[in-house]
């Protein structure tokens, strides 16, 4: 039995050939050449090896100095932005209404922020907390607190923090509201029938068949707040000092301030390098918590 | 374990102001005794989840009490009302094993462990389930999730009364058989008053004592099986239960007579005169109409088809614009296509707008 020989299907997949070759292959591509050089301007290249890659991971370098320090502000960014929105989430999903107009009126009001452009937000809480003319600020200030994200790390922190939790808590929320609304009435019928308090119906029914939507959440919310640039940059630009400096706003600096192509795209290939292994070790982490842990000892 | 009082409970869904017509449950009054196994029958759409709903507290009444032992629970929650339900679809707790859901409702009860574990197991033996006890509840089959919701409604001893909604529709019918006589088996070893929703007769016939048949969200008859096939108190029953239905014929009733087209069949009991103005109708199960070779003094009805139900034969025939079946009986060769019909008197009935008339022996 012989095939069907038809080299003509080769044209079928040249499009996307193309499209995946300019948008993703050779940038990437371009990227990693880069990272194995230096520049001087002007175009010249000189090769370096691996050089930027010991650099980076080296602290008492510059480039490593401050790739690690950007990196733990990250990472403490993004678990505390976790840690806030996603009870917080689940919080407002539990409390929204389950039928009637007032549905419809909750799920605009929490989808008008993700609507709201990055860099709008930012500007609205650059200026929502100025002491100056910020309703934010001046408040604060009035009531007696020294309140200035322009000086004060801990305050550009918190202001940076509120912003996030402001703008994308509903995301949160609508996400587990959608998986909340997928537990059929009879589930709740039979807990109350149970004598399930309302903790044990969390627990038993509500979190449980949230799991799936929870973890596309904690996702997405961690590969936004690893990567965030717009926000912090509007409203603090990386200060005071160092202090509010993520790594995308570190990567920026190097690579376009500074014009080190070489050492930006070192740092980009780690820094895409971690948000996968990241994202792959949550992945695997929570489609497999609850399915494999092994079964108790006794029966009740 | 209580005996259950509805008093002139009703159900609308659409407020208490809508006219009477329109209720899911229409005003009843009975008794459900203690210990006792009831089956709810009747079509989708009668009411009867909407009166387990109310017994279980699921649903608040919008007339009428619910007394347990006397006692007025009404406007108790569910939680505080010590009832269990199992619904139509298996509810199983996904992050507990088999046994934690079934130690769920006593758990949340604060019952000791060493009688929560005695009790589970207990209830796990009976339904087969302990060799799953330690394993993941979401990883079994359907009829393994049902009867792990039939174990979480049987496993409190003290409940007021168990409460089946439809439990055997996901089931295999092989399985069915099996389950159903299991939950008899437990019905008499737990000695728990348990009511039984279905709208399949043949379930409702063998798992209960009493069978309550629900038409249009009234209760038109309780009584025992044989009660409903012999004497049913309305044409609904009698059309419900049995298969084929029961025979509804328009005729004329006066004294021991009835009259279709003219033709005069013998009844048993004296009706006198029936009250103008109503429908009469007389009714009588294919059992008890035999076809025979036409003959003057029998009713004859032309033949449509024969059904052969290897046990019993029934003939489908029709009597001027009325469909009957009836009985065809063992050695009788239909010819031709018209016969007579012998009724047995003492199972013709009269109804007058689809209810009994009693008559006078």
């Amino acid at each position: 039995m012989d095939k069907t020989i038809n080299q003509k299907a080769w044209f079928l997949v040249l499009p996307v050939f193309l499209v995946v070759a300019f948008s993703a292959v050779l940038p990437l591509m371009t990227v990693v050449n880069y990272s194995m050089q230096d520049t001087f301007g002007n175009n010249q290249f000189f090769w370096n090896g691996v050089g930027w890659f010991k650099e980076l991971l080296d602290p008492s370098t510059d480039l490593g100095g401050r790739f690690l320090a950007s990196l733990g502000r990250n990472l403490l960014f993004s678990a505390i932005i976790l840690a806030i929105e996603v009870p917080l989430g689940i919080v407002v999903a539990l409390s929204m209404p389950r039928e009637g107009w007032s549905v419809a009126a909750c799920l605009v009001i929490l989808a008008l922020p993700l609507l709201i452009p990055w860099n709008v937000v930012g500007t609205i809480w650059q200026i929502f907390g100025r002491p100056d003319i910020g309703l934010l600020g001046y408040t604060l200030n009035y009531l007696g607190f020294n309140y200035n994200y322009v000086s004060n790390d801990l305050d550009a922190w918190a202001t940076v923090i509120v912003m996030d939790v402001w703008h994308w808590t509903s995301l949160v929320a609508l996400l587990c509201y959608a998986g909340l609304k997928s537990i059929p009435d009879a589930y709740y019928q039979a807990a109350q029938i149970d004598g399930a308090s309302r903790w044990a119906v969390f627990k038993a029914i509500q979190l449980p068949k949230m799991n799936r939507v929870l973890l596309i959440a904690v996702l997405l919310r961690f590969m936004d707040s690893f990567m965030i640039y717009t926000e912090p940059f509007v409203v603090t630009g990386g200060g005071p000092g160092n202090s509010t400096t993520f790594v995308s706003i570190e990567l920026v600096k190097i690579a376009l301030g500074q014009f080190d192509l070489g050492k930006a795209a070192a740092l980009s290939l780690v820094y895409n390098l971690i948000i996968l292994i990241v994202c792959w070790v949550f992945y695997t982490v929570m489609t497999n918590a609850g399915t494999e842990r092994p079964a108790k000892e006794g029966a009740a | 374990m209580a005996r259950i009082d509805l008093v002139d409970l009703a159900q609308s869904y659409s407020g208490n102001d809508a006219p009477l017509e329109s209720f899911a449950l229409k005003p009843v009054t009975m008794t459900w005794r203690q210990g006792g196994a009831y089956a709810l029958l009747g079509p989708s759409g009668c009411g009867k989840t909407t009166l387990l709903n109310l017994i279980s507290g699921i649903v608040t009444p919008s007339r009428g009490k619910i007394l347990f032992d006397g006692q007025d629970i009404t406007p108790l929650s569910t939680q505080k009302r010590n009832i269990a339900q199992v619904f139509q679809f298996p509810v199983i707790y996904d992050t507990m094993t088999v046994g934690e859901n079934l130690a769920f409702p006593l758990k949340n009860r604060g019952v000791a462990k060493a009688e929560v574990n005695a009790r589970v197991r207990q209830i796990a033996d009976l339904l087969d389930l302990t060799p799953y006890l330690n394993r993941k509840a979401t990883r079994l089959t359907a009829d393994a999730k049902q009867k792990i919701s039939l174990g979480r409604g049987l496993v409190r001893s003290d409940v007021a009364a168990v409460l089946f909604d439809e439990p055997l529709t996901v089931i295999d019918p092989e399985l069915k058989w099996q389950l159903r006589s299991k939950l008899k088996a437990l019905h008499r070893e737990l000695d728990l008053t348990m009511i039984y929703v279905t709208h399949d007769q043949t379930e409702a016939l063998t798992f209960a004592d009493t069978v309550v048949v629900m038409h249009d969200g009234r209760v038109v008859q309780s009584g025992t099986p044989a009660e409903l096939f012999d004497k049913p108190a309305h044409t609904f029953v009698g059309y419900f239960i049995g298969s084929p239905g029961m025979n509804i014929v328009p005729a004329e009733v006066s004294g021991h007579e009835a009259r279709i087209d003219g033709h005069v069949i013998g009844l048993r009991r004296n009706y006198g005169v029936l009250p103008a103005g109503k429908k009469i109708d007389i009714g009588v199960r294919p059992e008890f109409v035999d076809v025979a070779p036409p003959a003057s003094g029998l009713l004859s009805a032309k033949i449509e088809r024969i059904d052969d139900l290897g046990r019993i034969q029934f003939a489908r025939v029709r009597v001027g614009n009325t469909k009957l079946a009836a009985r065809v009986p063992p050695g009788f060769a239909v010819s031709g296509d018209t016969a007579g019909l012998v009724f047995n008197p003492a199972y013709v009935h009269v109804y007058a707008d689809s209810h009994l008339v009693e008559g006078v022996a």
